[in-house]
């Protein structure tokens, strides 16, 4: 952790997770992580619009005035998110109708606003860019963590494909919405128990975990 | 235009497909405003407030954005008069009734990122309800989304009483307890058409 580089990118994969640490981002974590593809475009399409604002603010941000960088950072925000939405639907109609006005609700992920206010507004577009990448990263993993355990329960596949033998019976109530609380609820049972475990043995995993 | 009746899309908004427990918007103001039963009911007034102005405006200006036929516009603009919205209303409340406007803090300011908000433009703009229709639906989403945040604070001022396991304290208790309402809520389904 003493490469502050390495630092910059690092932090949102763990230390800072977005969503099983700092719970940011719940909305779009839980409502499109019935299936593991949803949560996997929904991640990558946050990565990319967090990635592109954070370049952008973070190269403009001597130019814009203290009282309008909120609305600044919105409209840049939801200008790249429009551009998402129009290369979903180019690339797949089906993804694109399976997710719903959630591909726009990106604008309003706390997450972006998050970190183009406490860190892209703040630093060099170098390490803005790191800082997204990890976050990203890490919201990405999550949603798939998430993602996977509830298609695997609720619909028997991974991906489409089966992975468990044709007579399971399918936990239908893991791609209820409900399900989505569960499963977020039962990481983060699995998350805390562990740093616990980590702080009794004195490990170093643990330091700075518990924010 | 679509032709539900204006009960049935009330309805449908503040129970069936509850705003927060069937679609996830505004899990960020239910998680950390429901703790105490005083603030969710405060909450809920002003998200209703916003909801409702929202709502008229994003009807009137996606009528707008049709006619001059710049309809890739609609997130921006959507976005732009929320942000105004939620100003707009902060600025009168602190001048018309200072004594709420320090009960609500932080809150007023922040119903701008809430997803709730927008999801209602969106929704409404997407099922093209007529102008009368998106009221009973901002109406009903409102409800909504103040039921579910009386409810949550009632057992989590109640739960905060109760001997709980350490590692399950906080978060995960509180999503848990969220997925417990949920589940009860699919209750409602029969009722729908």
């Amino acid at each position: 952790m003493s490469n502050p580089s390495t630092d910059d990118f690092v932090r949102g994969l763990w230390r800072q997770n977005p969503v099983f640490v700092q719970l940011l981002g719940l909305c779009p974590a839980l409502a499109v992580s019935n299936s593991a593809i949803n949560s996997l475009t929904m991640g990558l399409a946050t990565s990319f619009v967090l990635l592109a604002s954070g370049l952008v603010i973070s190269s403009i941000r001597s130019w814009v005035p203290a009282d309008v960088r909120i609305v600044t950072y919105i409209c840049i925000i939801a200008s790249f998110v429009t551009c998402v939405d129009f290369t979903i639907k180019a690339i797949s109609l089906e993804l694109h109708k399976s997710l719903g006005a959630f591909i726009s609700l990106i604008v309003v992920n706390c997450l972006i606003l998050g970190r183009a206010e406490s860190f892209a507004s703040r630093n060099t577009p170098v390490r803005a860019v790191l800082d997204a990448l990890g976050m990203g990263a890490g919201f990405t993993v999550s949603l798939l963590l998430i993602g996977s355990v509830r298609e695997i329960l609720g619909s028997g596949t991974l991906f489409g494909m089966a992975v468990l033998p044709a007579g399971f019976q399918t936990w239908t109530v893991m791609i209820l919405p409900s399900g989505g609380f569960f499963v977020l609820a039962l990481w983060l049972l699995i998350i805390n128990r562990w740093q616990q475990a980590a702080e009794r043995t004195g490990s170093p995993a643990a330091e700075g975990a518990g924010k | 235009m679509s032709d539900a009746t204006h009960w049935s899309i009330f309805v449908n908004a503040a129970l069936i497909n509850n705003f927060v427990l069937a679609y996830f918007l505004g899990l960020c103001p239910f998680m950390g405003v429901s703790a105490k039963l005083s603030t969710a009911l405060r909450m809920g007034g002003a998200v209703t407030f916003v909801m409702l102005v929202a709502s008229t405006c994003a009807y009137w200006l996606n009528q707008l954005l049709l006619v001059l036929d710049v309809t890739y516009l609609r997130l921006i603009s959507y976005v732009l008069v929320i942000a105004s919205t939620v100003q707009l209303v902060e600025m009168l409340l602190r001048k018309l009734s200072p004594a709420s406007f320090r009960a609500l803090g932080i809150f007023l300011p922040l119903i701008t990122t809430n997803c709730a908000i927008l999801g209602l433009a969106l929704f409404q703009t997407n099922r093209g309800y007529g102008f009368s229709q998106c009221i009973a639906f901002a109406l009903g989403a409102a409800a909504g989304f103040t039921l579910a945040l009386v409810l949550m604070a009632g057992v989590r001022e109640k739960l905060d009483l109760v001997p709980v396991p350490e590692v399950v304290r906080g978060a995960s208790a509180a999503l848990i307890v969220a997925g417990i309402l949920s589940l009860s809520f699919m209750g409602f389904a029969g009722l729908g058409s």
